[in-house]
């Protein structure tokens, strides 16, 4: 039950890291290169203004978002945080439904009714990809994962949940009740804290007198891991062994990911509230990126042209989607109305609309529109 | 077939869907051993044991939101509130997570969140409460509020079987004060469908829950004292309301009185009397008019509580100046 600490830049990997084949680690190299390079495009196309809401950015969060998911199985759910967008790419969300979905087109998973990475695609496993889309109160997922990790357990199936949430999300009753339910019931999930630094504009020190997240799996009876979130093999080799003490049986574990936030909340925020300095040292010293190349080239013997190589597909693949995201057509207007409730399926216009062609409503939409097909959307 | 109590009726709905879908489970604070605060689950324990019948710690927002990832994977939970006052706690997952579920991101959340209600009862602010204008306002859930046994066990079996959240308001002064004898079979009542509780011409009462009761009191004095034909009637789903029978009744009496114990600002009342302006003005004779509690914190005092809370007496105050317009 005691917290076990496991900290430090030094840290390499845990064994559990290390013992992945090379094929795996260029993976891991993959998506969050892929992580980063997708965000840099959204933030070209948030300056041309066809991002139609804010922009939010997981720079130098890329390595805890991809190894910790990296750790789940195909038939695992797992359900992120607005800076896990590397997490849904290893979990099968692909770039073509992220930009459909910042563009907020008519064929986007959410059918443009929600924003940015709040989508998902959860139920049998085999059939669906097994993320769960978060909303924006934070902490609300933890009793939702619960509940989802609540049936594995009521069916006998063997599927783990895995939940992230950030420092502030902590300070929340949902984190709270959420945690401790699933503690209580012995539930096979692992909750993830994202230690960034900074909720919105909040530093740590005033979302909690803590003086670690990790201290609170001691209050809670479960399990207890913290490690260095930019080590993308440390993070794989922590979650790895939560999400095995779950599949065994051995109920919920709180992981917290040491990291740092270098954008601001959203591309809005000026960052006016960091210290002056600790940005750059972030980016200078513990970038994830930074630091698995050089394990990948210096443990790994992985030359510079097999990088730049897996460096081009993603924006070949990053281009393509683009195309094909930009070509999509926006929501039709009536489709507001649809699919509030099962039965009925679809709302009225009010009278002073009645104008409208309602012919449609409440009609199937075509093939494909707020569904997540990977085989449709895939660009892999 | 012998009657059986309110309680009783919501007992039994529970107990025939736990046995008809495997899928149906309850989850709530002190449901198990120990069968409820009110003892709405009393048996099911032993009956269906602890995977389908889950005692949980003091968390609703934790019972609503664990029941909404359940439902996303297949189950139908039915959660209890031990005291609808404390679904306040769940607002923010029951507004922000649960009725938005569907819309936003196409997942289902079939589950029921079922609580003991209301007043009349010496319960006090926290333990009288009807809260269930803050929900009406919220598209993406459906609220019931039955006023009789016959509907409170057609209307749980409804709701277990909706595909989309049901917030079923239990009256727990109505839990063993009334009784029904239920119709044989499968006894479904469909969500959004009112009630004629008593035909009448001169005006109409629309009411639900405990209030359905008196009403009908004042109906009867009413038609005895003053000779007044009175139509009552009991909305039993509040989302989605019965636009057809509402208007319906405006038209054959063309004088309306709403009634409901819920406070009067913001409650229920003010939607029908735009509903019914917007729709029906026309065959209006007069204005229409509201009884509801006053705009205060229930008190516990009898003396107070029977102050604040709309009686038989008011109604008929209402329904007489209403049809000397």
């Amino acid at each position: 039950m005691a917290a076990r600490r496991r900290r430090g830049p030094e840290t390499a990997g845990g064994h559990l890291g290390e013992a992945l084949p090379l094929e795996k680690k260029l993976e891991l190299y993959y998506w969050m290169r892929m992580t980063r390079t997708l965000e840099e495009r959204l933030v070209a196309l948030y300056r041309q203004t066809k991002v139609v809401g804010g922009l939010f950015r997981s720079l130098g969060q890329e390595a805890d978002a991809v190894g910790s998911c990296f750790a789940l199985e195909s038939r695992d759910v797992m359900s992120p945080l607005i800076r896990n967008m590397g997490a849904m790419l290893v979990k099968g969300a692909t770039p073509l439904e992220i930009l459909k979905q910042y563009m907020a087109k008519g064929d986007s998973p959410t059918r443009g009714r929600e924003l940015n990475i709040h989508f998902g695609d959860i139920g049998p496993a085999g059939s669906t990809r097994g993320f769960l889309g978060q909303i924006s109160p934070l902490g609300d997922m933890v009793p939702v994962m619960a509940g989802v990790t609540m049936t594995f357990k009521m069916r006998g199936e063997d599927r783990v949940g895995l939940v992230y949430v950030g420092d502030g999300a902590t300070s929340t009753g949902a984190f709270h009740e959420g945690i401790n339910f699933a503690a209580v019931q012995r539930l096979p999930l692992v909750v993830i804290i994202e230690n960034n630094g900074y909720a919105y504009s909040t530093p740590t020190a005033k979302q909690t007198a803590a003086k670690q997240f990790v201290d609170k799996a001691i209050g809670y009876g479960v399990y207890g891991e913290q490690c260095d979130g930019n080590d993308v093999l440390a993070v794989y080799d922590c979650t790895k062994r939560a999400v095995d003490r779950a599949r065994a049986g051995e109920g919920v574990s709180l992981l917290e990911l040491m990291t740092y936030r270098r954008k601001g909340h959203a591309e809005h925020d000026n960052q006016s509230y960091v210290p002056d300095g600790e940005i750059e040292r972030w980016a200078a010293e513990n970038d994830p990126i930074d630091r698995f190349v050089r394990v990948l080239r210096d443990r790994e013997g992985v030359s510079a042209e097999t990088l730049a190589e897996i460096d081009a597909r993603i924006v070949a693949e990053i281009d393509a989607a683009t195309d094909e995201a930009e070509r999509s057509g926006v929501p039709d207007p009536l489709d507001a109305l649809v699919g509030v409730y099962a039965d009925p399926p679809a709302e009225r216009p009010l009278w002073f609309r009645e104008g409208a062609d309602v012919s449609s409503l409440g009609k199937e939409r075509p093939e494909g529109w707020g569904t997540w097909d990977a085989s449709k959307g895939g660009t892999r | 077939m012998a009657e059986i109590t309110y309680l009783e009726a919501i007992r039994e709905a529970i107990d025939e869907e736990m046995a008809r879908d495997p899928n149906v489970f309850l989850m709530g604070e002190d449901i198990g051993a120990y069968g409820g605060a009110f003892k709405v689950t009393d048996g099911m324990l032993a009956k269906y044991g602890e995977q389908r019948v889950i005692d949980t710690p003091i968390s609703e927002i934790a019972i609503v939101g664990a029941a909404a990832g359940a439902g996303h994977m297949g189950m139908r939970p039915v959660v209890e509130m031990q005291f609808i006052d404390f679904i306040a706690n769940a607002y923010d997952m029951l507004t922000n997570y649960v009725a938005t579920a569907r819309y936003r991101a196409f997942l289902p959340c079939p589950m029921v969140v079922r609580g003991p209600s209301g007043g009349y009862v010496r319960g006090g602010p926290f333990h009288s409460q009807n809260p269930e204008a803050g929900f009406i306002h919220t598209p993406g859930l459906k609220v019931v509020y039955p006023a009789t046994a016959e509907d409170a066990k057609g209307l749980m079996k409804a709701a277990i079987r909706d595909d989309d959240c049901v917030l079923f308001f239990e009256h727990k002064y109505l839990y063993r004060r009334i009784k029904g004898v239920m119709p044989a079979g499968d006894h479904v009542v469909p969500i959004g469908k009112a009630r004629t509780a008593r035909e009448g011409t001169d005006l109409s009462i629309i009411t639900y829950a405990a209030t359905v009761h008196k009403a009908l009191e004042a109906a009867e004095r009413l038609q005895q004292q003053d000779g007044l034909s009175v139509e009552v009637i009991d909305l039993r789903s509040l989302a989605p309301l019965d636009d057809e029978a509402i208007l319906a009744t405006v038209r054959k009496t063309h004088r309306v009185l709403i009634v409901h114990e819920d406070t009067r600002t913001g409650g229920i009342a003010g939607e029908l009397t735009a509903r019914i302006n917007e729709h029906a003005f026309a065959h209006l004779d007069a204005p229409v008019l509201r009884v509801t509690a006053h705009d205060i914190p229930l008190p516990y005092a009898p003396s107070l509580e029977d102050f604040v809370l709309p009686q038989v007496d008011d109604i008929c105050v209402a329904a007489r100046r209403l049809v000397a317009w």
